[in-house]
């Protein structure tokens, strides 16, 4: 039983680990993905900007916390994700686990500037100042470094295969920064508040306030899968472009035959 | 292979003696960075305590990352970086051995004169002491994480200003730890945690960063 299990998923593996597949299968699931994101998001939005109660010390201010805090979950979750998938393209010389690398990095960079302009405008009337030196956003401001610096890398490489292998190099070591980010929280004594979701057993976050952050986290997340598969797909068409079933797929989709 | 590591050390150690500006120049722009600060703040002894062991920090990690390209450039342009990939011995003991020169020749003559930078920066003698620590535990990390940049620009023609957007962000906590050791020794607090961190990374990166840098190099080199 569990044999065949174990045959069923490396063949499902497989499957999606070829182009072609992946460009069909992908295909199928953004719409899917995209949808959900949308709902979960108006909801989650709704819920946190009108319904979710007033915060007794910070009143409505707070609430951009439903913005700022799934963005700089997605920053890290995303730096993981292309460190994960650079780690596979190496080890098992797996082509699409570089594209999904590659795709990523642009959304995570996103992610990254939206949670520190959120933070920056939270910090206004909080701290009376646009910008201040705390651990966490400066540590995301040098996690927007490091997805900077993966670009850069990228568009410095001429051959792609190169750069690929170059990017996953880069994103394995620049990974080790992921839990500085989480140990700076403790290390400095910081003008942000402490982490208040992760206490799992008893968040000192009330759940009124927590589902609309629920909701807009896994939304976000939703609506990286979508971004992540589409711009997979036009890579995967742009590198396999000499391919047959490249120009089956471009003739059926444009009606316009290719010699 | 040991051998192979220690005739390395003595190759490069002779190369860098015969072209002395090698190891003058860092150690000359270490100086004239941490020089400028007094005159474009101020001269006043108790700011420049305050700032001095950032600015001291700064200054080093520049001077060491600048001269990141001589740990490998010369070698790639003649070829000898290929016949390394392509020898029997494993790669990253001779980055070690090239990563090991590159502090002997940039992060050494750094520390030797970081008591005299110290001072024109009215550090306290503790200060100054705990500086030579941190540079001592810091600089061979700036080293090695400089080395796997290089290791992956290496090929490239300008890679001079991506060189610094890819090492500056991971030398960030080398920087915080080490000035704030220095600033906490200056007003007579507790230091050993910060030690202790900068150790543990250097051991850290003495690791894993000649497998990094090695599998970089063989990337650049294909």
């Amino acid at each position: 039983m569990i044999k065949a299990i174990m045959a069923f998923l490396v063949k499902v593996f497989y499957q999606l680990a070829s182009p072609k597949h992946f460009y069909r299968i992908a295909g199928k699931l953004i719409p899917w993905f995209g949808w959900f994101a949308a709902v979960l998001l108006i909801a989650g939005s709704i819920d946190g900007l009108f319904i979710a109660p007033v915060d007794y010390q910070q009143g409505d201010s707070y609430r951009i916390i439903f913005i700022h805090v799934p963005a700089a979950w997605m920053s890290m979750f995303i730096y993981m994700v292309m460190a994960t998938s650079g780690a596979i393209a190496l080890i098992w010389k797996i082509k699409l686990a570089d594209v999904i690398a590659s795709s990523s990095a642009p959304i995570g960079a996103a992610f990254t500037f939206l949670a520190l302009v959120t933070g920056s405008i939270w910090g206004k009337p909080m701290w009376g100042a646009w910008w201040v030196w705390d651990a966490r956003l400066t540590s995301e401001l040098i996690l927007l470094f490091l997805y900077l610096g993966y670009m850069a890398l990228e568009s410095a490489i001429e051959d792609p295969r190169a750069a690929a292998r170059a990017c996953a190099i880069l994103a394995i070591v620049g990974v080790v920064n992921i839990p500085i980010i989480h140990y700076s929280v403790e290390w400095w004594n910081t003008l942000h508040q402490g982490a208040t979701v992760s206490k799992m057993d008893k968040p000192s976050i009330h759940l009124s306030m927590l589902i609309p952050l629920l909701l807009m986290a896994v939304g976000f997340k939703l609506y990286y899968a979508a971004a992540v598969l589409s711009r997979a797909r036009n890579k995967v068409l742009l590198t396999e472009q000499n391919r047959s079933w490249v120009k089956e797929v471009v003739e059926l989709e444009t009606g316009v035959k290719h010699g | 292979m040991f051998k192979v590591f220690l005739s390395l050390i003595k190759r490069d150690l002779r190369l860098a003696f015969r072209h002395k500006s090698e190891i003058l120049n860092p150690l000359f722009f270490f100086v004239i960075v941490v020089t400028l600060f007094p005159l474009g703040i101020s001269p006043d002894k108790q700011i420049l305590a305050e700032i001095g062991p950032g600015i001291i920090w700064v200054a080093a990690l520049l001077a060491s990352m600048l001269s990141l390209e001589s740990l490998f450039r010369s070698d790639f342009d003649d070829g000898t970086l290929e016949h390394m990939l392509l020898s029997e011995y494993p790669l990253s003991i001779m980055v070690l051995a090239k990563i090991v020169v590159h502090w002997l020749i940039t992060g050494f003559p750094i520390i030797i004169f970081s008591p005299l930078l110290g001072t024109v920066m009215f550090l306290s003698n503790d200060a100054i002491v705990t500086l030579m620590i941190t540079l001592l535990l810091g600089t061979p990390i700036l080293s090695l994480i400089g080395a796997i940049g290089m290791g992956l620009v290496v090929a490239l023609k300008r890679g001079g200003m991506l060189l610094s957007l890819l090492v500056l962000p991971l030398y960030i906590p080398v920087l915080i730890f080490s000035s704030n050791a220095v600033g906490s020794s200056m007003a007579g607090l507790a230091i050993s945690g910060q030690l202790y961190f900068l150790a543990a990374f250097m051991v850290f990166c003495l690791t894993l960063a000649p497998i990094a840098t090695s599998a970089a190099l063989r990337v650049s080199l294909e």
